[in-house]
């Protein structure tokens, strides 16, 4: 039984299709990578999952059972978790709190153990610290210690996003959702990035569905590439099958006027 | 900082590797600031709570005016009405401006119960679990409109609920109720008139009735709801809200139930503001409409802001100095000295890196009253009055004061249309200031604070209450232009 299912999930906005008939499975343990040009809804898909959006048509289950109807923090509560592409750390609060948030579906003391300051609560807030930490250590040395403390804000570009991961860690999921983790990163960021992604899976056995620009990544870890355009799914299959594709190449590159020679037409990308 | 980096950190995370170094400099160095200051950031919270009470509760034995001791149980009051607001605008970033209406719940509900208006005389412990029930029951109501409704909208329903609130509490004097045929209609509220002779409150066998008892009940309760916001604060669900306050639909993603949390908090914030509305009731003896108006909801807020918006202490601080300076305003001579060692600590604050030219400011400043004064009396002797000190300041400490004032400054016959005229001139000269630059500024400064000072003299001295409030604003302005994040607040970055 895969994770997570699509089956012809579709999303209007107004006359726009941003997602049409999406069908679309994640195997446990998995990393799909999702990729399309601007505005193929990609993000719109990731919205759709974690229930930010109503989909308008189709169903997304997982483990075999549908989410349709759910709020955001139950989907989140049944084991999906995900990062922005436009970066949204809570960034007035603490590295740690902002991680100790997404402990919040995983934990059940109530307003008064709170006030009272029962043994329940004590307990419970070094439980939610320890698993804070200990997604934040995912990242090495990058975000522990003194850095614990330090407003998110402080942070540079690659540790907010680096953060962020943390705080989807930190929620306990079994699928993680990536909104472009490597955007804006510089190369040798990027590579590392690459990196723990494929650490996120080996080690931690997160199944993990992604979006990404940069082919270097895709190609990287992905173990399925599903290309979208236009809401559509083009194409699927391994990295070099995907690339290959003449859709996905015509979706990125255009259609070549007819007439203007068949010969040609293998062109790379690039 | 002056160590030269170690290249040999580059790379990895240069700045953290530096930052580690600075730190450990410093405790190494353990230079006295440095650990005190440390020390005092690692002090928790509740105890520096214990020791501001231990000290607020032996203010009884400086104090002896009953009407002093009053105005600190007000204070005390305002303190918890403002660690309440801290919750729902603070914590949760929620703009509820009818937060007042809870106030006024609570104390209605008291006045209602424990006064000869029905004839009920409920004890208090009875009374306050009550109130606090129903206070969050109305908050949660209130809250429902949130749901669907951010920043300036919910502001608007908010606000609406707060006047209708107030409404009633006018107009309910005078209700006909339909089937029931009484023979006159029933008077609720007292409307304008309010309920008088409230009970005084009676706990474990002891009866509150002097100022002073009133004081340290309202104290215990003051520690009571600190408490109760300071582990909110730093708990599950202080989190939550300070998540939900940044970015609410991230922390939705992050499994926040935003919904019920943001009814959690417009509920605890009401129970607040119900509780010190009890206490307000029972330490007044009556409620009128009047003490929940509008003016009591941008108190608050200023008193927030001022202390830092989400900041437990910036609430107790924001609340302190909002609700003494006033009543230190009234007293002619106390006003003169904070307007004038306001002014001379402004000064030297400005100029902390040009001693010398601050110092020459404030002379500058007294050479030319003092010239103004002895060449206009000279000329014009009939237009000036010469103030002699009256016996009760010229026995007081502030005696040399005065006397050098009455040297230094003009006091007009006509206070009042050259006063007016002076604030214009005023204004317009600190403008000039602010446009300036280099030595212009200075110089322009010496004539513009001393018309500041004129003003002072003439107009803002006489009138206390108008005082009051420009001393308000001048003080939000300059707190949010200076220091936005108010006094313990942290600075607030909103995306970067």
């Amino acid at each position: 039984m895969p994770l997570l299912e699509m089956r012809g999930l579709t999303k209007h906005f107004g006359g726009l299709t941003a997602v049409d008939g999406l069908t679309l499975c994640v195997e446990p343990g998995e990393i799909v990578s999702l990729i399309g040009p601007n505005g193929a809804g990609k993000t719109t898909v990731f919205n759709l999952i974690t229930g930010l959006y109503p989909p308008d048509g189709g169903d997304v289950s997982f483990e075999g059972q549908s989410l349709a109807g759910l709020q955001p923090h139950q989907i989140t509560a049944r084991g999906i978790a995900r990062t922005f592409q436009t970066l949204r750390i809570f960034t007035n609060m603490t590295v740690l709190e902002n991680v100790m948030v997404a402990q919040h579906s995983r934990g059940r003391v109530g307003l008064m153990e709170s006030i009272l300051r029962l043994p329940s609560f004590r307990q419970e807030e070094a439980r939610i610290r320890g698993k804070a930490v200990e997604a934040l250590s995912f990242f090495d040395t990058r975000l522990v210690g003194f850095r614990l403390d330090q407003l998110a804000y402080r942070l540079s570009y690659a540790n907010r996003r680096r953060l962020e991961i943390a705080r989807a860690m930190a929620a306990e999921p079994k699928l993680l959702l990536l909104d472009e983790p490597t955007a804006g990163m510089n190369p040798h960021e990027t590579l590392e990035m690459t990196r723990m992604i494929g650490q996120l899976r080996d080690e931690k056995g997160y199944a993990i569905l992604f979006i990404a620009h940069d082919m270097q990544v895709v190609q990287g870890v992905s173990d399925q590439v599903v290309a979208l355009d236009h809401g559509c799914k083009v194409a699927e299959g391994s990295y070099e099958e995907v690339v290959h594709n003449e859709r996905v190449i015509e979706a990125y590159l255009g259609r070549r006027r007819s007439g203007e020679g068949q010969a040609s037409a293998e062109a790379e990308p690039r | 900082m002056s160590t030269k980096p170690d290249w040999g950190q580059f790379g990895k995370d240069e700045w953290a590797a530096r930052e580690e170094a600075r730190l450990r400099e410093a405790e190494a160095a353990g230079r006295l600031s440095f650990r005190l200051r440390r020390a005092w950031k690692d002090m928790d919270s509740r105890l520096k709570m214990l020791l501001a009470l231990a000290l607020a509760s032996t203010l009884p034995l400086f104090v002896h005016n009953p009407y002093h001791m009053r105005v600190a149980g007000i204070v005390g009051l305002y303190i918890m009405l403002s660690l309440g607001l801290n919750v729902v605008a603070g914590f949760a970033g929620l703009l509820d401006l009818g937060y007042v209406a809870f106030y006024s719940l609570g104390a209605y509900a008291y006045a209602l119960l424990a006064s000869p208006q029905f004839h009920q005389h409920w004890p208090f412990w009875l009374i306050l679990p009550l109130v606090i029930f129903v206070t969050a029951l109305f908050g949660f109501l209130l809250g429902s409109p949130s749901m669907r409704l951010r920043g300036d909208y919910l502001a608007v329903v908010t606000l609406g609920f707060g006047q209708i609130a107030g409404l009633l509490l006018l107009n309910l004097d005078r209700v006909r109720l339909p089937f029931l045929h009484l023979e006159k209609p029933l008077n609720i509220t007292g409307g304008p008139n309010g309920i008088i002779n409230v009970d005084d409150i009676h706990i474990l066998g002891y009866t509150v009735e002097t100022a002073t008892g009133y004081y340290y009940l309202i104290l215990l309760f003051v520690a009571l709801v600190f408490l109760v916001v300071f582990h909110l604060d730093c708990s599950r669900i202080g989190r939550a809200w300070r998540a939900i306050r940044e970015d609410e639909l991230a922390a939705q993603t992050m499994g926040v139930d935003t919904r019920r949390l943001k009814l959690l908090a417009f509920s605890v914030g009401a129970s607040i503001a119900g509780t010190a509305g009890v206490l307000f009731a029972a330490w007044q003896g009556a409620v009128f409409p009047s003490n929940f108006d509008v003016t009591i909801l941008i108190i608050l807020y200023s008193m927030v802001v001022l202390g830092g918006v989400g900041s437990i202490w910036g609430a107790v601080s924001g609340a302190l100095i909002l609700s003494i300076l006033p009543e230190l305003l009234r007293s002619p001579e106390v006003a003169r000295l904070m307007f004038y060692g306001a002014l001379i600590l402004a000064v030297m604050g400005l100029s902390r890196r040009a001693k010398m030219r601050g110092l020459a400011l404030l002379g500058g400043v007294g050479v030319l009253g003092m010239a103004l004064k002895v060449t206009l009396t000279a000329l014009r002797p009939e237009w000036f009055l010469q103030p002699e000190l009256k016996l009760s300041v010229a026995r007081s400490t502030f005696a040399p004061l005065m006397r050098a004032l009455n040297w230094w400054m003009l006091f007009p016959r006509d206070s009042r249309g050259i006063g007016n005229a002076a604030f214009v001139l005023a204004l317009f000269l600190l403008l000039g200031v602010l446009r300036l630059k280099g030595t212009g500024q200075y110089v322009l400064l010496v004539p513009g604070l001393y018309t500041l000072a004129f003003v002072w003299e003439t107009r803002l001295v006489e009138e206390p209450s108008v005082t009051r409030m420009l001393i308000f604003g001048v003080l939000l302005v300059l707190m949010m232009n200076y220091r936005p994040q108010g006094l313990f607040g942290q600075r607030w970055v909103q995306r970067l």
